[in-house]
């Protein structure tokens, strides 16, 4: 079984987390074209490569940010959501 | 009668006899003999008929590895007989016979396979009809060719699971096993060595070897206690960073170690030629485990195989237990003469170079080996002893990423570990000799240490020997009358692989789909390497080139129950159960909950629900509601936080003040509702349905995660229970309660909330209304719950304050057309399908949702959700999910419905043509029985529609 770094509970069993996905862009829901609201709802990219991704380690609810390549399932790092902030 | 004296046999002991039975003969062995052993000692070599042909079958490996040994217990089938210990009074039977094992009726099916070609089962039973395979053949050929027979009725057994962290793992307790891991115990690290045997030493328990180097292994082992020794113990797989599964009998370790050391050593490989499969010709290793593990002579007169010194090895041992050793077959031409083949001479066995096996004859029904053929010419021998080269056991070391390759000089199979977080050790590492596996395992050692941050100096004596034997490739010898087994248990000889190539499958993966090659129990352990070279030399690739299957976990079989959950399942029960049981409460689960359904006698619940919901409209009635989701939000942001989660204002709601709130996911459909509290400026208490709060309480903290508002949430859902006083009484209840809390209309108006002390219970008091009636819904932590029902239960005596349960509480809403989501909506409901605009904020800027509902409107409604009122005389009433039909097409559906007492008819909610939402109108509704029925809409909640009774 996998184990992944929860940045506050650290290494732990892939079991006790859930994934919520890709990093997605957050269109303004006002200037947004129903077309392309539709293709944020449903469409997800699959590219290969290195994703930002949302995970959550489930007994403490605490959400964060794995980086992980999709071709060899590694994950680069993992990261609390205030980092994210402070990069943009 | 070929039981060997002592000391041979270093697994039984000779002062336990056991008596057990196979095929309903009594046989007699000893305490520690396998089942094949104890049938071996007897001169019982037949233990199975294979799986196509039925061919008899016995001994091969003596490893567990192989079908030809399986057989049946009393509730197991397919037990390998060569690995399970016999026991007094064990009943062993054969399984796949048709008839009994020494006369079995199918083995005529032997001499018709020229008309069994590989692929055939795929061409022949296609029809007369679509559904003859299924019908009609299938059935057959499962039970001509089957395993064992599983017993439904065998009893329960306690398995069990336990977990296991080490610094390292050392998978096989042999010679290099043993080594690596006694070095990385001395060297500080808590290492678990676990091996298959119910001993240590691999080899060195049944090759020729000086015992006394296993002794001072298992002396120094002994002295470390930070190495603990798993015996009997399975390694079952390799999983991502480290995590292996050992199954020791009935439980199962599930193993995370920070490094691994597979030291699983190699697989000793038949030859071939035909008749190959005949009892009596058995691997090396396998007469070699009969010796010295069982002191079982495995025969009379012997020819040995050998293509280097383990054969000379094993010819040796033969002529130490007594076997008449008749001839050494080496087919290598010339080289040095061994040290091993003096020996031999010495002791009058002939060796002849540069022959092999060419072909073996049976007795009568190929029950037993007779002769073998060997340059041309037939000697009569009993027992045939194939020592022909060794694969690694490749399997775990490729879960972990190992690629295989071969070296076509040397004819063998290599592993290489490109960046893989375990190390090889020994003979699956390609150090075969006994030197090379030592050194082999102490350089592993070393180098897992060091990767775990040991400070370890490498010693300089461990390096590698030369290898000095000459090496040979055994030719496959093909016969053109067959019978020359590639593949013992799918019965697959050369000429079925080779006609699976010309029918087009070069890739191995399709060979072995097409043709089942290493389908079986044995996974290929004895028929990879062979069908590669069978495969490269048809479509004219080199065997790296063709390469072999991927060896998936499981490496072998694995009990059912070591996987199994638990029998208990989790349930939830709220800090009231046991006031609920002392009611006679009828209990139900709901979700994970346990909720009373209704109250008192189970055998009228009719009558019982109707006596409760007539309580809630005429008196008064109390309601457990505990399982709600309930969760509390602090922080500055509260307010703008449920603003952007829910679909009404919440940011300008006064402290005070409970209001309705209605959950959107981003498509715009309905996901959950509750009510918010306001307790404080920075603090709302929210309820949210018990099935959705989990999901809610993530939810709420990912859109955070993303938003970074200043607030927190807190799920109190078990740590706090809630009891909902309903019915025209509840006030009269609650003022008869110390309480600090005014419940006076005027003080205490409808919709919204109070924080006090209830009979010194604090409590947070919401006045809702899901029931209709004059509502007031107490919060309290769970461990003052009891207490808090009590005070309730006895100030409401004097009202017949009445305990309901979940139906009364289901048909109450229904009454008052209230909605269950999950229950009365989907995937796709929006609020406007629910008639809930009201409930959605128009000047909010955002909220999640807020962009799709405003989008799915402009692509227009086509349902609405409406009550029905069905006749109190109607015939026929439809149920749940019944659809509701439009001309001949479905629109909707009912999603509740019930008898409501205090109406005196049934009614329901139901999803019906927009057009047809309106009082009044009329919809068709197909009932369960496919009858036709009117259903009258009604607009409004069927009862007290303009709500007066809920804000009295």
């Amino acid at each position: 079984m996998k184990l992944l770094i929860c940045p506050m509970n650290g290494p732990r069993n892939i079991d006790e987390f859930q994934s919520f996905g890709p990093v997605r862009a957050e269109p303004d829901p006002d200037r947004t074209a129903d077309a392309d609201w539709s293709r944020h709802l449903f469409r997800a990219e699959n590219r290969r490569g290195i994703v930002v991704e949302w995970w959550r380690h489930v007994p403490s609810n605490y959400f964060f940010l794995a980086e992980r390549d999709l071709v060899t399932n590694e994950v680069i790092r993992t990261f609390d959501p205030s980092e994210r902030r402070d990069q943009s | 009668m070929n039981r060997l004296p002592a000391p041979w046999g270093s697994r039984i002991d000779r002062s336990r006899p056991l008596r057990f039975s196979f095929e309903g003969k009594d046989f007699e062995g000893y305490a520690g003999d396998s089942i094949a052993s104890a049938l071996a000692a007897s001169g019982q070599w037949v233990l199975s008929r294979s799986f196509k042909y039925h061919r008899p079958r016995g001994i091969l490996s003596m490893t567990g590895a192989d079908a030809n040994t399986l057989v049946q217990l009393p509730f197991e089938p397919n037990v390998a007989a060569d690995r399970t210990p016999i026991s007094e009074g064990l009943r062993v039977s054969a399984q796949n016979v048709n008839g009994t094992l020494e006369r079995d009726g199918d083995a005529i099916i032997d001499r018709l396979g020229r008309f069994l070609p590989v692929g055939f089962y795929y061409r022949t039973f296609m029809g007369p009809r679509r559904d003859s395979w299924l019908k009609f053949w299938e059935p057959m050929i499962r039970r001509k060719a089957g395993l064992g027979v599983v017993d439904t009725t065998a009893p329960h057994r306690h398995f069990d699971k336990s977990h296991l962290h080490c610094d390292m793992l050392v998978v096989g307790a042999g010679p290099a096993g043993l080594n690596a891991a006694i070095a990385a115990a001395e060297a500080g690290a808590d290492v678990v060595l676990c091996d298959e045997n119910p001993e240590i030493g691999g080899s060195l328990t049944y090759g020729r070897h000086d015992p006394a180097m296993l002794a001072d292994l298992s002396s120094r082992l002994r002295a470390l206690p930070n190495l603990h020794l798993l015996t009997g113990t399975v390694c079952n797989g390799w999983y991502e960073d480290n995590w292996l599964p050992l199954i020791q009998g009935d439980r199962l370790y599930r193993t995370r170690a920070r490094t691994v050391i597979l030291a699983t050593g190699s697989i000793e490989q038949p030859a071939i030629f035909r008749n190959n499969d005949l009892p009596g010709i058995m691997l090396g290793g396998s007469a070699q485990r009969l010796i010295r593990h069982y002191g079982v002579r495995p025969g009379q007169k012997a020819v040995v195989l050998a293509t280097g010194d383990e054969g000379y090895c094993v010819a040796l041992d033969l002529v130490e237990a007594g076997v008449s050793v008749i001839l050494v077959a080496d087919p290598r031409s010339g080289g040095e003469t061994g040290t091993f083949e003096a020996e031999l001479h010495g002791k009058g066995v002939a060796i002849r170079k540069a022959v092999t096996i060419e072909a073996a004859q049976g007795t009568a029904g190929n029950r037993h080996l007779a002769r073998v053929r060997v340059g041309g010419r037939w000697i009569e021998c009993d027992l045939l002893a194939v020592s022909a080269g060794q694969v690694p056991a490749w399997q775990l070391p490729c879960q972990s990423g190992a690629k295989v390759g071969y070296d076509a000089a040397s004819g063998s199979m290599m592993l290489s570990l490109p960046k893989t977080p375990v190390h090889l050790a020994g003979s699956v590492a390609g150090d075969s000799d006994l030197q090379g596996a030592i050194a082999g395992g102490h350089r592993a050692a070393v180098a897992a240490l060091l990767g775990l941050g040991h400070a370890v100096v490498e010693d300089k004596i461990f390096t590698r020997p030369m290898a000095t034997s000459p090496v040979h490739v055994l030719p496959i010898v093909a016969d053109p009358k067959g019978r020359d087994f590639v593949d013992f248990d799918e019965d697959l000889q050369v000429k079925d692989l080779q006609n699976a190539v010309k029918e087009g499958y070069r890739e191995i993966e399709l060979v072995k789909r097409f043709s089942t090659v290493g389908m079986g129990p044995s996974q290929g352990r004895h028929s990879a390497l062979a069908t590669a070279r069978i495969v490269a030399e048809a479509t004219d690739r080199t065997v790296a080139e063709v390469g072999i299957t991927t060896a998936r976990p499981p490496v072998g079989p694995e009990t059912l129950g070591v996987l199994a959950g638990h029998h208990e399942p989790l349930e939830r029960r709220t800090a009231l159960h046991a006031r609920h049981l002392a009611l006679n409460a009828v209990m139900k689960p709901v979700g994970a909950w346990w909720r009373p359904y209704f109250y008192g006698d189970a055998g009228a619940a009719e009558k019982m629900i109707r006596d409760e919901i007539t309580a809630v409209r005429q008196g008064v009635g109390l309601l457990d509601v505990s399982t709600l989701g309930k969760l509390e939000l602090r922080g500055p942001d509260a307010g703008e936080f449920l603003d952007r989660l829910y679909t009404m204002a919440h940011a300008n709601q006064p402290v005070g003040r409970v209001r309705y709130c209605l959950m959107l996911n981003e498509m715009g459909s309905v996901v959950d509702d509750g009510v918010a509290y306001r307790m404080a400026d920075d603090r709302f208490y929210v309820t949210a349905t018990t099935g959705a709060v989990a999901r809610v309480y993530a939810d709420m903290l990912f859109w955070n995660a993303q938003w970074r508002l200043r607030v927190d949430v807190l799920n109190l859902t078990g740590a706090f229970c809630g009891l909902n006083v309903t019915g025209p009484k509840a006030r009269a209840v609650l003022e008869a309660l110390e309480s600090d809390i005014d419940f006076g209309r005027e003080a205490f108006p409808y919709l919204s909330g109070r924080e006090g002390v209830i009979a010194g219970v604090p409590v947070r008091v919401m006045r809702i209304g899901f029931t209709g009636e004059l509502s007031y819904e107490l919060h309290s932590p769970s461990s003052l719950a009891p207490a808090l029902w009590d005070a309730v239960m006895t100030a409401g005596k004097p009202y017949g304050l009445k305990p309901y349960g979940l139906e009364a509480s289901r048909i109450l809403r229904l009454e008052k057309g209230h909605i269950l989501i999950g229950q009365d909506t989907d995937a796709i409901t929006t609020p406007d399908e629910l008639g809930f605009g009201w409930a959605v904020s128009k000047k909010k800027p955002f909220f999640v949702g807020k962009r799709s509902i405003e989008l799915r409107a402009r692509l227009g409604q086509s349902r609405k959700l409406v009550g029905l009122r069905f006749p109190a005389d109607a015939m026929d009433l439809p149920g749940e999910s019944c659809l509701i039909l439009r001309g001949n097409a479905p629109v909707g559906q009912i999603t509740s419905i019930g008898f409501s007492p205090t109406l005196g008819c049934t009614i329901a909610l139901a999803y019906v043509h927009v057009d047809d939402s309106t009082e009044g109108s009329l919809v068709m509704v197909k009932c369960r029985n496919g009858n036709l029925v009117d259903g009258p809409v009604v607009a409004h909640a069927f009862f007290d529609p303009a709500n007066a009774r809920q804000e009295m």
